[in-house]
């Protein structure tokens, strides 16, 4: 068979049509499409994807499963190492992970792993996850502080291998970032709650509006019986950049932008109670997906223009390739080597950005060109709402309370990096907690493992 | 789903619930406050708690219908169930080792003043108080208050009740012509108010503190939507506050910040009276 060198398209939502609508920009492959793009998979002896998966899904062998036509059982082969595949096909930066790895990329484009990961998902979003049959219940309490994608991995499995799991969350709806932070339009939300009913057939307990540092504290969990924690409390607070004028009427953090925009649903306001500002111009400072999440739900609210500040170059952009491509084609406008060094602000409210010029000297020590001003390049730029998405630092409660954890200078909790045990004995934790502002897939790898470390350290007893 | 244990009308548009919260009540100190959510499209809304029983695992908020999300609440009754009341969120107001102590609540700001002049009571502190309303009928727990402190004064706005003027003329008063000493002033009210007291009591040198209560989404420091320049430094009141050092705090644009979405709120109300024939203003 002649090897294919492209990847099977997806069809997607039209730009110009999707840039007024929160509907999933993506939409999926069909059965036809999956099969052709299955097909592609050379099914390697020693398949160098499955270690650039953060949590070792067997990719080919599910993607043989699609070929020989039994989804079930791809479902089954996903689903032994990844309880949440409908998410990570959708918002896994792929291309630096399993998909770079492909061998075809000598040649051409990799294996679309990550949209077959997504098809066969989405064919079972109704089914249970299977527990291995054999297992029993242990009879043992372990509490999970958090319900994003670490602490959702990590209660998974641990549920699976017949532990009494309880989820604390601090909103009132459980996912975390996958609620709060990651927008409609990329990965819907319906979607994320149907993941958790899965948990939650699965025996896994959810216990919202607690928060853990102030509710109850970590000690309070062992007292309540409960042998091990597993901290999954995401990143906390939002950076700013301390320049001047961050502190006027009309610049958010990305964070806050987005939890009014998806958790609160601001885009329904009044329907909806919370109400976010709109904007006509909107600066988005920063390069991560979390900027381009902001840019694109911008646009979507209405804004007439939307620009993305980002101090380095387009090659530098930490974003999924995908969110940029997506974000250009929907009109997102990218200003490059540009930082901002001044909010301007009139009456109160944002009326400008003070940017001045960038060019790449040498490299920094991420392995990327360090930015450097261009004297006198200073320029001003109207805005009526600017975003700040330029990372987050872990979230200060749990360390407040709990004075023995040990933390980094950051805030970041210390962990072991094999098995994610923490300073205080049965405490574990993962995520970005522990990274500060990372990605879904590398939680759910922290989860995973600590999940495996937790069953060990019980078993002994 | 938080069940309403009692509902007491205090005031015009002034109410005092007791909400069964028995984990919010295992930890609650005073200062500290929670965020409410009345239904699945409803706003998060944080309120300083009142009053807390740990035995009996319930809180008290007391709240004044100002906003959409107050005036849905004040329509709840006995009996009703709140869909989510997360807390205790803050920091605790620190209480100890002070002898002589003013407390300063405006309007509705008397209700999270209760707890602390409460614990600065049983503490053995000198405790004055001063209550400022717009009218007799806006003067909340003064009685309940009464019984803590060693001395009570009113003003309202109108005179029909106690001083006729502002708090600030009461203190002035005590400070000024009575001479009278304080370790400390404790003020929570309108952001007026407690800039009003602040600028006062900094030419004396007293320390002051106050209680802002700004605009936040999720109260555990996630959103920064909360945040306030204390000292010429940004802070984030949910997890710093939300008391801080008056002389320090820059009410100008806090107040500013309080009105972010006045503009939305119109938007709201406007709609809602349209959708509902007219019914809430």
């Amino acid at each position: 068979m002649k090897l294919v060198l492209t990847k099977t398209p997806m069809r997607e939502q039209d730009p110009l049509k999707r840039r007024n609508n929160f509907k999933e920009v993506n939409l999926g492959y069909s059965l036809e499409e999956a099969l052709h793009e299955a097909k592609r998979c050379l099914q390697c002896k020693k398949p160098k994807c499955v270690k650039g998966c953060p949590v070792n899904v067997p990719i080919p062998d599910f993607i043989d499963a699609i070929v020989k036509g039994d989804l079930e059982k791809a479902y089954n082969i996903i689903t032994t190492s990844n309880n949440l595949p409908a998410i990570c096909g959708r918002v896994c930066p792929q291309e630096q992970q399993c998909e770079k790895q492909c061998i075809l990329t000598t040649r051409g484009e990799s294996v679309a792993i990550g949209r077959l990961e997504r098809f066969v998902a989405d064919s079972f979003l109704d089914s249970d996850i299977k527990a291995d049959q054999e297992v029993k219940a242990k009879g043992k309490r372990v509490a999970v502080v958090g319900s994003g994608p670490a602490g959702l991995t990590a209660a998974g499995d641990l549920a699976k291998l017949g532990y009494d799991v309880t989820i604390f969350e601090a909103f009132h709806e459980p996912g975390g970032v996958l609620v709060y932070g990651i927008p409609e339009f990329r990965l819907p939300k319906d979607l994320v709650k149907k993941e958790i009913d899965k948990l939650k057939r699965l025996g896994v307990k959810f216990q919202m509006n607690t928060i853990i540092g102030k509710t109850l504290t970590i000690d309070d969990l062992f007292q309540d019986g409960f042998k091990a924690v597993f901290i999954g409390s995401g990143a906390g607070l939002p950076r700013f950049m301390g320049i001047d004028g961050e502190n006027l009427n009309g610049v958010y953090s990305a964070n806050e932008y987005l939890t009014r925009v998806n958790l609160m649903k601001a885009y329904d306001f009044p329907n909806s109670h919370t109400p976010v500002k709109l904007g006509e111009k909107i600066a988005v400072v920063g390069g991560g997906n979390v900027a381009m999440d902001a840019a694109r739900s911008a646009l979507r609210l209405g804004a007439r223009e939307v620009h993305i500040i980002y101090r380095r170059s387009m090659e530098e952009l930490p974003a999924r390739s995908e969110e940029v491509h997506h974000a250009r084609e929907e009109g997102v406008i990218f200003d490059v080597l540009t930082n901002p060094k001044e909010i301007i602000g009139e009456d109160g409210w944002v009326k400008g950005l003070k940017c001045v010029k960038m060019e790449l000297g040498e490299m920094d020590a991420s392995g990327r060109k360090r930015p450097r001003e261009i004297e006198g390049s200073e320029f001003i730029m109207d805005f009526d709402l600017v975003i700040m998405a330029i990372g987050t630092s872990p979230n200060p409660l749990i360390k407040a309370s709990t004075p023995e954890l040990e933390t980094n200078d950051r805030g970041g909790i210390l962990v072991d990096q094999e098995t994610y045990a923490t300073s205080m004995d049965r405490v574990y934790a993962g995520g970005d907690a522990v990274t500060g502002s990372a990605t879904v897939i590398m939680a759910m790898g922290a989860g995973k493992r600590a999940a495996q470390a937790i069953d060990k350290r019980l078993s002994k007893e | 789903m938080y069940k309403i244990l009692e509902k007491k009308a205090l005031g015009p548009g002034m109410w005092y619930m007791r909400i069964q919260a028995p984990l919010v009540a295992r930890r609650a100190m005073p200062g500290q406050f929670i965020m409410f959510r009345i239904s699945e499209e409803g706003e998060r809304v944080p309120l300083t708690i009142a009053d807390f029983d740990r035995q009996e695992g319930w809180v008290t908020i007391i709240f004044q219908e100002v906003g959409f999300s107050t005036k849905q609440l004040g329509r709840l009754e006995q009996g009703d169930h709140i869909l989510d009341f997360a807390g205790p969120l803050g920091q605790p107001s620190v209480l100890d080792g002070f002898k002589k102590v003013l407390c300063i609540g405006g309007g509705v700001g008397i209700a999270p003043l209760y707890p602390q002049i409460k614990q600065l009571s049983q503490a053995g502190a000198s405790v004055s108080v001063i209550i400022g309303a717009r009218s007799k009928d806006y003067i909340i727990l003064e009685e309940e208050i009464k019984g803590l402190s060693d001395s009570l004064y009113i003003a309202t706005d109108d005179g029909s009740y106690g001083q006729k003027g502002f708090v600030t003329d009461i203190l002035k008063d005590l400070i000024t012509k009575q001479a009278s000493k304080y370790d400390l002033v404790i003020a929570i009210g309108p952001l007026v108010m407690m800039k009003a007291v602040a600028d006062f009591t900094r030419a004396f040198a007293i320390p002051t503190r106050v209680s802002l209560n700004p605009i936040m989404v999720d109260g555990t420091g996630m959103c920064g939507g909360c945040r306030v320049t204390v000292g010429g430094q940004t802070k984030y009141a949910c997890v710093d506050g939300p008391e801080f050092d008056g002389h320090l705090v820059d009410f100008d644009e806090a107040m500013r910040r309080q009105g972010m979405y006045k503009q939305e709120e119109r938007v709201d109300h406007f709609c809602r009276l349209t959708d509902q024939g007219g019914g809430s203003k």
